[in-house]
C-alpha cells in the first residue's frame, strides 16, 4: 500500500509495525514528529507498547536500557543536543549489549544553537559502540528500522538510523507500508540470550578492571567487525522478502568507468544523482559513493568499490574541528598502507545551509581541474564570515 | 551455578567492603526483607565497586549496575517494560544509591521516576559524602562535617552547607512512603523496606550508613554511631504516609551532640577552642529535627538554619593574624 507520509510518520509506522515493548523518549526538534506519531498510536489502541515520557533525554536512554536489560524490544528517538546528552549511556547501552534500536533526527549542535540539519550529532558519537545507518529518503527510512531491530537482536549491538531533519522528517514523499505479517516474518519477537529475571538472577554491569577490561572491548570490536556480513544479509533478506534495496554497507551508482568519485550520506545523496546523470551528460566521468553504514564503518567495502579511480570527493554535513570533515578520515583509512586515491573533503551544508545542485557539479568540475587533496568549506557567506572586520 | 542450599544471604557475604562498612550491612537487610522476587537497579558506588568485582559478584537476585546517576530510570524502564510484556506480576523492582548518586547528580532521573509514579522503591544509602573517591563534600554531607573538598582551615569550619532534605523532597513528588532508617534497628529497617514493598507507586526509604574511612571512627563503632546519630537527634526517624508524618522516633534519653560528633574525626575540628559556637549550632540543628510533630509534612530538620557563610564566622585571632 502506499502511503502519502511525513518521514517522521513513516518512522513512527515503522517502529509500530516492528511492536516494540517499550517507547521512550524527550521531545526536541527535529524528533518531534515521530515521538509524538507514536503517542497517538498508543493512545489510539493502535500500538501496544509501553511509553514513558521521560524527564531528559539521560532520562530516556537510561529507561529504554532498563526496559531492553529485562528483555524487552525497546525504542527511543533524539537529535543534536539530546543525543550529546545521551552520550554516556548510549557507550553503556553497547557495553552492556543491550539491542536498542533509536532513530536520531540528524540536528547541527550548538553553540551558536540552530535547529537545522547536518550530521554532526551522530558523527560525534560514532565511538560508543552503535551501529549508525544513514538513510537516503523516507521509504529507507521506514524499511531500515525494521532491518534494524533484526540487525540489533542477532548481535545484541544497538543500532541507531540516522536520519536528516526536517529534510527527510517533515517532508512528504510515497511511502510503501508493509504487511503486518510480513514484518512479523521478517522481525519474529524478541528472545534474548539473558535478561534480568528472578527466576535466574544474573549479575549485569559489573565492575572490570585491568585483568579483563580490554578483552571486553576487544570483543566488541571484533563483533562491530564481524556485523558488516550482518548488515549487508538482512539487506539482502530485506529485498526478498519485501523487493527494495537501499544499499547494504555501500551502494555505488555509475563508479564504472569513472574519473572522480563524489561520496556521500543521508538525503543529500538524491540530489547528488541528479548532479551525477548531469554531469555525465555533460561529459564528465563522475560516479557516487552512498555509505550507508558508517559504523561499522565498511572499509573493504569502500577499498573495493574505489579500485582504479584516482579522485575522490567527500561532500559531507560536518567538520571534525582542527582536522576535516570526518567521513573523509574514515575513508582515507580504507587506503591505508597502499596508493590511495586523491580524497578531498568539502564541508557543506552545514546548520540547515541548502546544498544547490550546481555546487555538486563544480566539486566535481573542481576536481577534475585540480584533483589534489584538500579540506574546503563550499557555500560560505564571506561576508558573515568577516562579521565586524569587513 | 548451583544455588540451592548454598545462599547465605541474598546479598552475600565475601565482598571487598571495608570491615564495618554501614552499608553493607544496610543493603543486606533491605535485600533480605525484599526477598528473592526482586529485580535490583545499583547506581555507581561503594555498593557496587566492592559487591561486583568481575568475575565475582554477591548478589543472589537479579542485578544491574549501569551509570552513577540513572539508577531510578533505568528501574523506570524496568517496570514499564515489564507491565507492558505483562510480565511484572509478583515481581518487585528496587533502585539504589549513594547520598551522591541520589541527592546530586541523580536527582534529576529520581525526580523523573516519582513524577510519573513507578511502582518502584528507591533506597538512598547515605553515608554523607563521596566516599567511593575518597571521602568529597556530597549535598547530604552534614553542617561542619570536614571532607576532602570542604576541608577545615583557617578561614573555613568545614561544610558550611547543610543536608538536601531528601525525604521532603520525596513527600514533594506525592510519594506515598517515604522513611528514614539506621541498620542500627535491622528490625525497623526491614519492617519498613516490606511496608514499603506493600504500597503501590514509588516509595523513598533513607537508610544512615556510617562509613568508617570517610567519617574516621573505629570500624566496631559503626552500629553505635548510627544509634547516636538517631539518639542526639541529628538523624531524624520518622515515617510519611501520603504526606502525613505517622511514626516519629523519640528517643527515650537524648544524648548531646557531642556523644555522636566526638569520635569521628570528620568533626575533630569542632573541638578545637575557637570552634566551640558550632557544636551549638549543631545541637540547634538537633533539637529542629526532634520538634518534628506528626501531621502533614512541613519543613523540618535536616536543613532548617539560616544559611550561614564562611565570611560570617568568627575567626579566632590566630587565623587571622595567619591570613
Amino acid at each position: 500500500m502506499i502511503s502519502m507520509l511525513e518521514g517522521s510518520k513513516a518512522v513512527a509506522e515503522a517502529v509500530r509495525l516492528c511492536r516494540p515493548n517499550l517507547v521512550c523518549a524527550y521531545p526536541i526538534t527535529p524528533q518531534t514528529h515521530i515521538v509524538e506519531e507514536l503517542a497517538r498510536m498508543v493512545a489510539d489502541g493502535r500500538m501496544h507498547a509501553g511509553y514513558v515520557l521521560a524527564e531528559s533525554e539521560f532520562g530516556a536512554a537510561s529507561i529504554v536500557l532498563g526496559g531492553s536489560a529485562v528483555g524487552g524490544r525497546a525504542y527511543t528517538a533524539t537529535s543534536s543536543q539530546g543525543l550529546l546528552l545521551m552520550t554516556e549511556v548510549m557507550f553503556n547501552i553497547a557495553g552492556l549489549r543491550l539491542p536498542v534500536v533509536m532513530t536520531c533526527a540528524n540536528r547541527a549542535v550548538s553553540a551558536p544553537i540552530n535547529i537545522w540539519n547536518d550530521q554532526q550529532d551522530a558523527v560525534s558519537i560514532r565511538d560508543s559502540g552503535w551501529i549508525q545507518l544513514f538513510v537516503e529518503d523516507n521509504q529507507e527510512a521506514l524499511d531500515t528500522h525494521i532491518q534494524a531491530f533484526r540487525i540489533a537482536e542477532q548481535l545484541m549491538i544497538p543500532v541507531m538510523v540516522c536520519m536528516d531533519g526536517f529534510v527527510l522528517t517533515h517532508t512528504v514523499e510515497p511511502v510503501e507500508l508493509p504487511a503486518q505479517e510480513k514484518v512479523d516474518s521478517f522481525l519474529p519477537p524478541y528472545k534474548p540470550s539473558y535478561r534480568l529475571d528472578p527466576d535466574d538472577p544474573f549479575t549485569m554491569g559489573a565492575m572490570v578492571g585491568p585483568d579483563a577490561y580490554m578483552e571486553t572491548r576487544y570483543n566488541m570490536h571484533n563483533d562491530m567487525m564481524e556485523a558488516r556480513t550482518l548488515i549487508e544479509q538482512v539487506a539482502r533478506d530485506y529485498e526478498a522478502e519485501f523487493g527494495r534495496w537501499h544499499g547494504g554497507m555501500i551502494e555505488t551508482y555509475d563508479t564504472e568507468g569513472a574519473d572522480i568519485v563524489l561520496v556521500s550520506m543521508g538525503s543529500l545523496l538524491g540530489t547528488m544523482r541528479d548532479a551525477i546523470d548531469e554531469l555525465r551528460r555533460e561529459g564528465l566521468k563522475v560516479g557516487l559513493l552512498k555509505i550507508r553504514c558508517f559504523r561499522p564503518f565498511p572499509m573493504n567495502a569502500v577499498h573495493d568499490a574505489l579500485q582504479g579511480i584516482e579522485v575522490v570527493g567527500v561532500i559531507e554535513k560536518d567538520i571534525s574541528l582542527g582536522l576535516e570533515g570526518t567521513l573523509c578520515s574514515e575513508m582515507r583509512s580504507a587506503f591505508c598502507g597502499e596508493e590511495s586515491p586523491d580524497i578531498s573533503s568539502f564541508v557543506m551544508g552545514l546548520g540547515g545551509r541548502d546544498i544547490k545542485i550546481d555546487e555538486i557539479k563544480q566539486v566535481a568540475r573542481d576536481l577534475a581541474n585540480n584533483p589534489s587533496c584538500r579540506v574546503e568549506f563550499r557555500g560560505l557567506n564571506e561576508e558573515v564570515v568577516m562579521g565586524d572586520e569587513r | 551455578m548451583e544455588r540451592e542450599g548454598r545462599i547465605i544471604n541474598l546479598m552475600e557475604p565475601g565482598h571487598t567492603g571495608c570491615a564495618g562498612c554501614g552499608q553493607a550491612i544496610a543493603a543486606r537487610l533491605v535485600m533480605k526483607a525484599a526477598g528473592p522476587k526482586v529485580i535490583v537497579a545499583n547506581a555507581t558506588g561503594c555498593l557496587e565497586v566492592y559487591t561486583t568485582t568481575y568475575p565475582r559478584s554477591s548478589w543472589e537476585v537479579p542485578w544491574i549496575h549501569s551509570l552513577f546517576e540513572n539508577a531510578a530510570s533505568v528501574a523506570s524502564g524496568m517496570e514499564a517494560c515489564l507491565k507492558a510484556m505483562g510480565k511484572y506480576d509478583g515481581i518487585k523492582i528496587i533502585a539504589q544509591a549513594g547520598d551522591g548518586g541520589t541527592a546530586d547528580i541523580g536527582i534529576g532521573c529520581l525526580s523523573g521516576m516519582f513524577e510519573r509514579r513507578h511502582d518502584i522503591l528507591y533506597v538512598c544509602y547515605d553515608n554523607e559524602g563521596y566516599m567511593n573517591t575518597g571521602y568529597q563534600r556530597s549535598s547530604l554531607t552534614p553542617f561542619a562535617a570536614r571532607t576532602t573538598t570542604s576541608p577545615s582551615g583557617t578561614l573555613s569550619w568545614g561544610n558550611v552547607t547543610r543536608k538536601k532534605n531528601m525525604p521532603l523532597i520525596a513527600v514533594a513528588h506525592g510519594v506515598p512512603y517515604v522513611a528514614t532508617a539506621t541498620p542500627a534497628e535491622p528490625r525497623d529497617l526491614m519492617r519498613k523496606v516490606q511496608k514499603a514493598l506493600e504500597i503501590e507507586g514509588s516509595k523513598y526509604l533513607h537508610i544512615l550508613v556510617p562509613c568508617v574511612p570517610g567519617w574516621g571512627y573505629e570500624s566496631e563503632e559503626t552500629l553505635e554511631l548510627a544509634r547516636l546519630a538517631v539518639e542526639t537527634g541529628l538523624f531524624p526517624i520518622f515515617e510519611i504516609e501520603n504526606g502525613v508524618v505517622t511514626k516519629i522516633r523519640r528517643p527515650k534519653e537524648r544524648k548531646p551532640v557531642e556523644a555522636y560528633l566526638r569520635p569521628q574525626k570528620r568533626f575533630a575540628h569542632l573541638f578545637q577552642q575557637e570552634n566551640e559556637q558550632l557544636v551549638a549550632e549543631m545541637q540547634q540543628l538537633a533539637d529542629e529535627n526532634l520538634a518534628i510533630e506528626e501531621g502533614p509534612a512541613r519543613l523540618f530538620g535536616m536543613s532548617s538554619l539560616p544559611e550561614m557563610k564562611n565570611e560570617e564566622l568568627d575567626l579566632p585571632p590566630k587565623a587571622e593574624t595567619e591570613g
